[in-house]
């Protein structure tokens, strides 16, 4: 029993770690870290349910494909995680929840001196009591203040102003003045206030982050690995693999059956079909030989092609995609959050406040330090606490309820444009659609399915995926098959208890996607369809109650979106290509409009970055999902009608606790001018009015429940 | 007055127990999967051998 560990613990092990979306339960986690450390090789493995992600410490000899068969034995989906993908985000959370320890650690220690100083201390153990809280309060203030400091200042250096410029001189005045006041044996010190108003600030920052992290770990866990280098055939017939960026127009590549191309070309040789699903949204295998142009990020799906390359790297179809959507999302860079937009009206009215109420104080003749108390009393009291948790409060608690439905939400600025959206663009295949061909089975008995599924399980084919699939739910066993061939363009054949049997092309040519089955002499048509996805029509006339009308964006032929247009009743444009659909977008938005674009092709993604907010769904192209604000999960379209809900329930909250703020305000303020503001007052009112924010905010908890 | 100098310290060293205790619980990666956390005390630990 000893002995084998000891073995693998003289070689140091290797730390592999792969995003599993399929673990769902305690079940799942369970499994996994029993099961997997029973393989050779495998010390241990550890999940981490939240990112979605299984951290696994084997023998360096294990490559990341034995990891990913290993745990797809056990029933799990398994990719590995792209190494730059934790990144900056958790760093920034890191900081935040360390600044809310320290700022909570002040809160309380400052607040336990200034109850006694409240309670009636005076003399010198009100002085020492000052000089303890200016202690805690200083150290803690310039640490915990950072992330509001900086802000600020990168804000003022740019000549802007934003929600952290107000807080900082708030924060910095009320410490400056009570550390005067420590000095000179004062009455009031507002180290409590301080300390307090960040520490209420940090919860609201710290939520957000919260909110980024967990939903970008969710988006990063549906990404999947793209093409990304060729095999170049020497002169000599050697092959050799270049990474992509490395290609040179004039190479001759071997593009080998479900590779992805990694640049423009012509075929030389071979015959195949191509999956052009990526760049055009098509959902049929576009046939392709000698002679052939064919594009990057297509996948070669049934023989091996010979390319000859025309055009590469930054010159590609794809490339060209990828720049129009970077230039199309230079645009949403320039919008400006809810929390910035009313603190441009907030901070002004705020400070000239303060500064008439320390003017009228001086023209009253109260004497500078009474005067400029009662304007740094100004200040504290309409320091935005509660505007500060109002937004990010409220956005976590709607993030957190749609995650639950199926939707994730990459920030507070995507919620916030997802409200305003006025109008919808579907793309077809994909989105309306569920983008894989299912075949209709009803027709066969039995045996022609086994026999079916024996073919069509050997194949990378798409139609041959999505029969398989469809028989594999029916529970059919496979039928073994000998002698099995696939012929690029013509289909499989095998032998089977010795009768020829065959998938094939149908004899006729017809608009539907269709195979022809044949056992022996006996030939039956399988018809495949790509069905809406079963919500679509529902999720419609939910868009419609929110006053957001709808219409079909698509890349694919005319024919079939017509189709499902009528299906849905909605007006269509096909045949758009990248450039049409975000033209397209751009007129919209000329003419005052905000469109809401979903969609899932690559050909799909100048729009998506263009569109005032965009969601894609989870099976979409690596691009798409990046360019996307929302991602949703499953074959369900109704998140995407949840998501524009939520968010306007969302907005009406946020617009609520600004208004709660706001009333706040107008009973704290006359207070504050008349110079009645005490440290004790500044405290409960600032706790009292955060209290009521969150409050209110968790009321959106159940808003994504039908 | 002399009760101060011994109750004051203990809280402040109370208060920054609790805070190393919740950096230390940070560095360890204890916050870094709470919904997991949530669902571990379902799994049954007993050895099926």
């Amino acid at each position: 029993m000893n002995a084998p560990v000891a073995v693998e613990a003289e070689r140091p092990l290797a730390t592999t770690r792969l995003t599993v979306p399929g673990m769902k339960c305690a079940g799942c986690i369970g499994k996994i870290e029993r099961e997997l450390p029973k393989l050779p090789g495998i010390a241990a493995a550890r999940a981490n349910f939240s990112a979605k992600r299984v951290a696994i410490r084997h023998d360096p000899a294990l490559g990341e494909d034995a990891l990913t068969a290993a745990l797809l034995n056990l029933g799990f989906e398994a990719q590995p995680v792209a190494d730059n993908s934790l990144g900056d985000d958790s760093k920034e959370r890191k900081t935040l929840n360390r600044a809310l320890g320290v700022a909570g650690f002040g809160m309380m220690n400052v607040m336990l001196l200034s109850v006694s100083v409240w309670s009636g201390a005076d003399g010198a153990t009100r002085e020492l009591f000052h000089w303890l809280s200016a202690l805690i309060a200083l150290p803690v203030i310039a640490y915990a203040g950072r992330p509001f400091f900086a802000s600020a200042w990168m804000a003022l250096k740019h000549r802007r102003t934003n929600m952290d410029v107000p807080i900082s001189i708030g924060v910095l005045l009320a410490t400056g003045l009570s550390l005067y006041e420590t000095i000179t044996g004062g009455a009031h010190a507002f180290f409590d206030s301080a300390v307090m108003l960040l520490f209420f600030l940090l919860a609201g920052r710290a939520l957000d982050a919260e909110m980024r992290t967990r939903t970008r770990a969710g988006i990063g866990a549906l990404l999947g690995r793209m093409g990304k280098s060729a095999s170049v055939i020497a002169p000599d017939g050697s092959t050799r693999r270049v990474a992509a960026r490395d290609l040179d127009p004039g190479m001759m590549v071997l593009v080998a059956a479900g590779e992805a191309l990694a640049a423009d070309g012509e075929v030389v040789e071979g015959t195949s079909a191509l999956d052009n699903a990526m760049l055009t949204g098509e959902s049929a295998p576009e046939p392709v030989g000698p002679g052939a142009v064919v594009h990057a990020g297509a996948i070669n799906l049934s023989a091996p092609i010979r390319v000859r390359l025309t055009r590469v790297a930054e010159d590609t179809a794809l490339a060209e995609i990828a720049r129009l959507m970077d230039e199309a999302g230079q645009s949403r860079s320039h919008y400006v959050r809810i929390a910035d937009r009313a603190s441009r009206l907030y901070a002004p009215v705020v400070h000239t406040l303060a500064l008439i109420a320390f003017a009228g104080w001086m023209i009253a003749g109260a004497g500078w330090h009474t005067s400029l108390t009662i304007a740094i009393a100004v200040l504290i009291i309409t320091c935005p606490c509660a505007m500060g948790l109002a937004v990010p409060a409220a956005q976590v608690v709607a993030s957190g309820a749609l995650l639950r439905r199926g939707l994730l939400v990459k920030d507070g600025s995507a919620l916030e444009r997802l409200a305003e959206c006025d109008v919808a663009l579907f793309d077809k295949t994909g989105t309306l659609t569920l983008g894989e061909p299912r075949a209709d089975v009803s027709g066969l008995d039995p045996e022609a399915r086994a026999v079916a599924l024996g073919l069509a399980q050997t194949s990378r084919h798409p139609l041959s995926r999505g029969l398989a699939a469809a028989l594999l739910r029916g529970g059919v066993t496979p039928a073994a098959i000998d002698d099995l061939r696939e012929v690029s363009g013509a289909g499989l054949t095998g032998r089977w208890q010795g009768v020829e049997v065959a998938l094939e092309r149908p004899a006729e040519a017809s608009a539907a996607l269709a195979t022809t089955l044949r056992i022996g002499d006996a030939r039956q048509t399988i018809t495949f369809a790509d069905p809406l996805r079963a919500d679509a029509a529902a999720t419609l006339a939910v868009l419609a109650q929110e006053g957001i009308a709808a219409s079909i964006l698509s890349g694919d032929r005319a024919a079939p979106v017509a189709a499902v247009a009528q299906a849905l009743g909605l007006t269509a444009q096909a045949e758009a290509s990248p450039q049409a659909k975000l033209a397209m977008l751009e007129a919209l938005k000329a003419q005052g409009r905000r469109p809401l674009m979903v969609g899932d092709g690559l050909n799909d993604g100048p729009a998506l970055a263009a569109a005032h907010a965009s969601i894609a769904p989870g099976t979409a192209s690596d691009a798409s999902q990046q360019a996307a604000d929302a991602v949703f999960i499953g074959e369900g379209l109704m998140p995407v009608a949840l998501a524009v809900r939520v968010a306007r329930r969302t907005m009406r909250i946020v617009r609520e606790n600004f208004g709660f703020s706001i009333l706040y305000n107008l009973l704290a303020v006359p207070l504050a001018l008349l110079g009645l503001v005490t440290p004790l007052v500044a405290a409960v009112a600032m706790s009292v009015s955060s209290l009521v924010v969150v409050a209110n905010s968790l009321r959106l908890a159940r808003s994504a429940n039908p | 007055m002399t009760g101060l100098a011994i109750l004051i310290p203990i809280a402040l060293g109370m208060g920054l127990l609790g805070l190393a205790a919740f950096f230390w619980s940070m560095k360890d990666g204890q916050y870094d999967d709470m919904d997991g956390a949530a669902h571990r005390i379902l799994i049954d630990e007993e050895d099926e051998a």
